[in-house]
């Protein structure tokens, strides 16, 4: 039981880089130090970028270099306390009611509020765990506006209240992960109280040697091709860059169909796996002066 | 003890120039970057530099502007610095690295040496080469180098002399070098059009660089704080549409997709939240069935969203294209949000591009399409307001309606010729909203051949002066 509550997560910024990247994930300086940080001072960490550049592959990863469990919040539209936070169950709480006919109004009121009739939700299922966790609510610019004010509580002090319940305090601090995609400016309060970190595209070796990880079969020279070709699409204005989920998928491409050098006709055979709009398949085929398939 | 004071003192003046910038720096965040800086090893700037980041810029635009004085109040080097000394041969042995303060009074006697047409051509071919090869690190000493050299101003006494990044690109024209680096980039298999762009932007980067440098050196001598007040670019989404350079305009391009997808996205959530319609009475019941009848969540019938239709009138001359194109485009991307859309450019007649705004058209042709079609705005050259809009009445008036939305773009400045204010009040009239917006600061307004408080009394006219205000004026209006 680690009850003492002062865990360290990361003992530097390059331990952070170290254990991550053992675990296949490749930080960079400012995605180390950030990592080390929000371990260090127990604040959560707010990924924001691109679709697609590792921000909820960071938190697992984290997860996996600690040994710690991760606990998942998917945020979207709608989501409302219950789904998040706790829910009474209505229907066990009915039948209880039924089953106990003989007893007084106040024993059975005491009765129904316990633990037996609350369903954790992620959020109090992470503050109430004592192993180490690792809490990731992921795409929280899904959520309405009402849902951060929920997070409030929980990321600045760490503690739920359930009215019928009292608070409940973290017995031992989750890390605390949240992903946007900012396609909603997050409020001044929510960000107040995390640390910040925006994930970019990396630079093409850093890619390269991420590409070689995950696909390690691959050759080094279509990984290079292929992380170079893959930065220069980036540089066009496109609606959809490719992100680095999608250069993985073109090296599992490259990989099946026993493609060993990306010329034009294999790049515009194969650009469908990393360009995901028509106009954006257009205008690459232009630009780069690919012949058309 | 007295480092240490000096240390909170540099904090803290550092966080007063962030917020000066405009970066809201609360005193919790102050006191987490407090903290961070015990977390961390001070050797280690890159990860401090981080650290502070983390703590202090928590949206992505504001990083340049905190890069910028980050690198002013924890300077990476003094002086020439470690990577900037110059070659000793032409030299001597003087502004050894590392001496805070000797800056200013060693550069009057070489500054003969330091800048003389072989030096400079010299410096040129390195530069190409450094550019062309995208070599970060050549480009770094460079700058620091550029703006040692050529960029001086000795004064007159001691703690006069200066540094400008003005003159220093002014000698070295950095901008001349495009064409070689241009053709260097295509000799390596790059399209022309890529190879362009490429070029545009590490040209860009590196101007910005000697700047940094520039600043960096005045910072060293005449404080931070002078110069955090006196020379830093406002961020993108701050900069006014009309002193926009060529790699603003490009930088500004990536932020309206995005940015229409925001507001795309806060305005379904906004009318979804007000969704809630009436009591849905048979599906509550119907759902208390697995209660026991008792009700316990109520259901509720949909609101039909209200939608409108929008028209665009805009100007394009060429003071305000840019501010058009922006405007225009953001419009475009917001289509969805909208039963029907038109849109109408115009100087001194009017000419519809509806039509260049096909649904999943790609951003660069149509901006080219747009341009192109710009010359039949024309027919006489000078942009007219009143001949404009009597013309717009004339031939287009099927547009407006009842349910229609009306936007003006423009500055208002008709050359001194008839207004037809009348013309817009009837138009204004039959429209549901009318709105201007007018990209000059409101101090402007009115002067020389501005007429935009009398057009303001047809209809109302707003301040739009860069993406923040046409953001929130999107957002209001919506």
């Amino acid at each position: 039981m680690g009850q003492d509550g002062s865990v360290t997560w990361f003992s530097s910024p390059s331990d952070a880089a170290e254990r991550l990247t053992a675990t296949g994930y490749l930080a960079d300086t400012a995605t180390a130090t950030t990592t080390f940080l929000a371990g260090a001072l127990e604040k959560p960490l707010l990924l924001e970028g691109p679709a697609g550049v590792g921000k909820t592959e960071l938190a697992k990863a984290v997860a996996r270099s600690t040994g710690a469990e991760l606990v998942r919040l998917q945020c979207y539209e709608g989501l409302d306390e219950a789904r998040a936070l706790y829910e009474w169950n209505y229907k066990k709480q009915l039948l209880r009611i039924q089953a106990s006919q003989g007893q007084t109004w106040d024993e059975t009121h005491d009765d129904i509020f316990t633990d037996e009739f609350l369903l954790t939700r992620p959020l109090l299922t992470a503050i109430r765990r004592e192993q180490p966790t690792v809490l990731l609510i992921d795409e929280v610019d899904k959520t309405d506006v009402e849902v951060e004010g929920l997070l409030l509580e929980v990321l600045s002090d760490f503690q739920v209240t359930i009215p019928e319940m009292g608070t409940i305090a973290a017995v031992r601090r989750p890390y605390v992960v949240l992903t946007s995609n900012a396609t909603r400016e997050l409020s001044e309060a929510v960000k107040r109280r995390c640390l910040y970190l925006h994930l970019e595209y990396p630079d093409a070796d850093r890619e390269r040697d991420i590409v070689l990880s995950q696909v390690p079969d691959l050759e080094e020279g279509v990984a290079t091709q292929l992380v170079t070709l893959v930065g220069r699409l980036r540089e066009l204005e496109l609606k959809k860059a490719p992100s680095i989920a999608e250069s993985i998928d073109w090296a599992r491409t490259l990989l099946a169909l026993e493609i060993k050098d990306l010329d034009d006709a294999a790049v515009t055979a194969t650009l469908g796996v990393v360009l995901k709009h028509v106009t954006d398949t257009e205008r690459a085929v232009k630009e780069l002066r690919l012949a058309r398939a | 003890m007295s480092t240490r004071s000096g240390l909170l003192d540099r904090h803290i003046a550092f966080l007063e120039a962030l917020r000066a910038a405009g970066l809201p720096v609360s005193i919790s965040e102050d006191l987490d970057a407090v903290a961070v800086l015990q977390a961390l090893d001070w050797a280690d700037r890159a990860s401090l530099k981080e650290g502070y980041a983390a703590t202090l810029v928590k949206r992505h635009q504001w990083r340049p502007t905190f890069d910028a004085l980050f690198d002013l109040y924890f300077p990476r080097m003094i002086g020439e610095g470690a990577g900037g000394r110059l070659d000793p041969a032409a030299e001597g042995v003087e502004g050894e690295a590392g001496e805070p303060g000797d800056g200013g009074d060693d550069q009057e006697a070489p500054v003969g040496a330091r800048d003389n047409g072989a030096a400079l051509a010299e410096f040129r071919e390195r530069l190409e080469q450094a550019l062309l090869d995208g070599d970060q690190e050549a480009l770094d000493a460079l700058a620091v180098e550029m703006v040692g050299r050529f960029g001086a101003m000795p004064g007159r006494g001691p703690g006069l002399s200066s540094w400008s990044a003005y003159t220093a690109i002014q000698r070295v024209a950095p901008g001349e070098l495009v064409e070689q680096i241009v053709q260097g980039l295509m000799a390596d298999g790059r399209t022309e059009e890529e190879a362009d762009r490429l070029a545009g932007r590490r040209i860009g980067g590196f101007t910005r660089q000697v700047e940094a440098d520039a600043r960096r050196r005045i910072g060293e001598e005449k404080g931070p704080d002078h110069v955090a007040q006196a020379a830093l670019r406002p961020t993108i989404d701050r900069l006014d549409f009309l002193s926009m350079r060529r790699s603003d305009l490009e930088e500004m391009r990536r932020e309206i997709q995005p940015l229409a997808r925001r507001l795309a996205t806060r305005l379904t959530q906004q009318h979804h939240a007000h969704r809630r319609g009436p009591l849905d009475f048979r599906r509550t019941v119907r759902a208390s069935v697995s209660t026991g009848g008792v009700p316990l969540t109520t259901h509720h019938k949909p609101k039909r969203p209200h939608r409108s239709e929008l028209v665009v009138l805009c100007d394009v001359s060429g003071s305000v294209a840019n501010f058009a194109q922006f405007t225009l485009l953001l419009v475009f991307a917001l289509r969805d949000q909208f039963t029907k859309v038109r849109a109408f450019t115009f100087i001194d007649h009017v000419h519809e591009v509806t039509h260049h705004f096909k649904p999943g058209a790609d951003v660069v042709d149509v901006m080219t399409e747009l341009a192109a079609s710009t010359a039949h705005a024309a027919l006489w050259g000078r942009t007219n307001y009143g001949r404009a809009l009597t013309t717009f009445a004339e031939r287009h008036s099927d547009a407006i309606g009842p349910r229609t939305a009306l936007l003006v773009l423009g500055d208002a400045r008709s050359n001194y010729s008839d207004l037809a204010v009348d013309t817009l009040a009837e138009l204004a009239d039959q429209c549901r909203h009318a709105w201007w917006l007018n990209p000059e600061h409101q101090r402007h307004w009115d002067t020389g051949d501005s007429a935009a408080s009398r057009y303001g009394e047809a209809m109302p006219m707003v301040e739009c002066r860069n993406l923040t205000q046409l953001t929130e004026f999107v957002h209001q209006v919506l």
